[in-house]
């Protein structure tokens, strides 16, 4: 069993860039599920919104990168409001379905074949990534150590990728720490008092909506930039899997999206190398490679059920703020 | 149930709670009879013609009715009155089927519940809501009006609300130490014991310098040396030149703070009128114990009994 590859490849995914998107995503479902309380479910459509966006306007449209960006962060603002405008002033339930059911719309828009010559239908689209490597400013070669070496282009990629993490976490820690924060924390426990007290708690759910969702979809620009838009990425396991690396982390807090996420990947990348090695040394004869590769995602459930078993309030979570859940 | 039956005095407290000071009744405040809507010298709240139906049971049905400024103004009525219907309505919390009415000369019919706050209308709620998992002080700082840090954009600058929140935080603490919470400011709200809470949500809502308070069953839940202490704040509400408009059971606080009393009972304003002279008014009598006080009405036996006993204390002070 060659152990050194297995760890070495989980410690690849420390600083993946998709890591980086996944902890992204987290961080505006916090700002949405932990800090408002409204219970986003799509947060795969605003993903794939971003990436769509973002890989249509250079392809289609010959848009330079900020460009690009500029439409897909426009297109999830749009998509906020369409969602937000008829079900924040429901109770919060409410905007769980519609936000699945908006999700699911938007992936088999980008699906179906009527569009095919735009979004690629089931095959999506490719080809995107040569106007963002253009803007490399490093030379050719390798750089890093370790688990950690790159070539230019994939270094580039995960500095900008984690620069953009930090800066939409400091960017949520201000915010949050600031009487905008209070207002949405008290929105969160009882919307009828804050409205009691004089504010508008509808436009502060509607700004949290689209802060949280582009969040999300910048966070579907950077999953779509080392690989191809491919709508059976977007489904809702992925909006899942983003909560599950909340719930991991702490789901009101700046920190835990950010490492949930390293955690979850890293474990996913361990269990999948583990298990392969596993299937073909033979310790698992009931079990076929494919299946092998089903286990993992099993196997990280375990692990995550664990951790919300044990440490319901997530990792960086305040665990005097459970003695009063109701 | 036969009214008759109850042990009357089991259901009354031993020692009724009393402000600890002699509270100076407001007087004078109406014009002609003490009749349902009379008018008053100087009033800040005016309803016509409000009206709210729930399928087809009228909850609210309320053609003219004025709450005096400056004063304290109690509404009281047996369970399923429509008090805290009315309520909903006034602050925008709830939108009536027909009717207008004006805060301050403003109307207020179709404003949102933020706005009337704003306008400094301000109320509570019967079943208390303190934000949990918020602290006592982020709680009180909520309750402050017109904070720049408020919006978002604005909110990514602190220099430019800094001192606002500062100045907030001082009267956050000036307010929480009047209400002897201050010593809690830094725990969670959901730490608080109900009476705690009741104390913290009034604190919360005098952070924005209301000009009417409504206060929806202050007393509801809270022990009797708490009381008290709520008792003498809603008279310092007054002392400060504030409205205080409340909904309460308890005729004992009723007839110790109130200048003015408002008897609702199904859905309408059936009497008004000086606390003393109000509760022998033979409408308010029927209103409480029904025309038909003999016969089981089969609803709600508890709060019979309350008012039965509540009544029939008031009849015997009076003597």
């Amino acid at each position: 069993m060659d152990w050194g590859a297995i760890f070495n490849n989980a410690a690849v995914e420390l600083i993946s860039p998709t890591t980086a998107a996944y902890a992204l995503a987290a961080l505006g479902l916090a700002v949405h599920f932990g800090y408002t309380g409204l219970l986003n479910f799509g947060q795969a459509g605003f993903m794939a919104l971003g990436a769509y966006g973002y890989a249509i306007s250079i392809l289609t449209f010959g848009f330079p990168v900020w460009g690009a960006f500029l439409v897909g962060v426009g297109a999830s603002v749009v998509f906020a409001l369409i969602l937000g405008i008829p079900t924040l002033r429901l109770r919060a339930d409410y905007l769980a379905i519609v936000t699945i059911a908006a999700a699911e719309i938007v992936r088999l828009l980008f699906t179906t074949n009527s569009f095919a010559a735009v979004t690629g239908s089931a095959n999506g689209l490719s080809g995107y990534k040569n106007e963002f490597a253009a803007l490399n400013p490093l030379a050719d070669g390798t750089y890093g150590f370790g688990p950690f070496t790159n070539n230019a282009y994939d270094t580039w990629l995960r500095i900008v990728a984690w620069s953009v993490v930090i800066l939409a976490a400091l960017l949520v820690w201000q915010v949050m720490r600031s009487p905008w924060g209070r207002v949405i924390k008290g929105i969160r426990e009882d919307e009828d008092a804050v409205r009691a007290l004089g504010k508008n708690v509808y436009a502060y759910k509607m700004q949290s909506l689209i802060f949280g969702g582009v969040l999300g979809t910048i966070a579907g620009m950077i999953f779509a930039l080392p690989r191809a838009v491919v709508p059976s990425n977007y489904q809702t396991t992925l909006t899942f899997f983003i909560y599950a690396i909340l719930l991991l982390g702490g789901a009101a807090t700046v920190l835990g999206p950010i490492i949930g996420s390293m955690i979850f990947w890293v474990l996913l990348s361990f269990f999948s190398g583990f298990i392969a090695r596993a299937v073909e040394a033979g310790w698992l004869p009931f079990m076929t490679a494919i299946q092998g590769g089903q286990l993992r995602f099993i196997l990280v459930g375990v692990a995550i059920m664990l951790i919300v078993i044990f440490r319901p309030q997530g990792i960086f979570g305040n665990k005097k703020e459970l003695a009063f859940v109701r | 149930m036969s009214a008759n039956a109850v042990p009357l005095d089991s259901a009354a407290p031993l020692e009724p709670p009393v402000p600890t000071k002699k509270p100076i009744k407001t007087t004078g405040l109406h014009i002609g009879e003490a009749e349902p809507g009379c008018a008053k010298v100087d009033p800040i709240l005016v309803v016509d013609n409000v009206r709210r139906t729930f399928g087809g049971l009228t909850a609210v049905d309320v053609a003219h009715v004025e709450v005096p400024r400056g004063a304290i103004t109690a509404l009281i009525g047996p369970n399923g009155a429509g008090k805290t219907t009315l309520f909903n309505l006034l602050t925008g919390f709830d939108k009536p089927d027909d009717g207008k009415w004006t805060f301050d000369g403003r109307p207020l019919a179709g404003v949102p519940a933020y706005r009337v706050a704003r306008m400094g209308q301000i109320r509570t709620f019967q079943l208390t809501k303190a934000l949990g998992l918020l602290t006592v002080m982020d709680n009180m700082l909520l309750g402050a009006k017109g904070q720049t840090g408020e919006n978002m954009f604005r909110a990514l600058m602190p220099f430019l609300w800094r001192n606002q929140e500062e100045e907030n935080r001082a009267k956050a603490i000036d307010l929480l130490t009047r209400f002897k919470l201050d010593t809690k400011k830094d725990d969670y709200a959901a730490s608080l014991s109900g009476g705690q809470r009741k104390l913290l949500e009034m604190a919360r809502a005098l952070m924005s310098d209301p000009t009417l308070v409504m206060l929806d069953e202050p007393m509801a839940g809270v022990n009797p040396a708490l009381t008290q202490s709520l008792l003498d704040h809603i008279l310092n509400l007054k002392s400060q030149g504030m409205t205080v408009l409340f909904v309460e059971h308890d005729m004992h606080m009723v007839r110790h703070i109130a200048d003015w009393v408002i008897v609702m009972a199904e859905g309408k304003v059936v009497a008004e009128g000086d606390p003393h002279e109000v509760m022998k008014n033979p409408a308010v009598i029927d209103a409480y114990l029904g025309q038909h006080h003999d016969e089981d009405i089969g609803e709600d036996p508890d709060a019979e009994v309350e008012h039965v006993s509540a009544m029939k204390e008031l009849l015997d002070d009076e003597r």
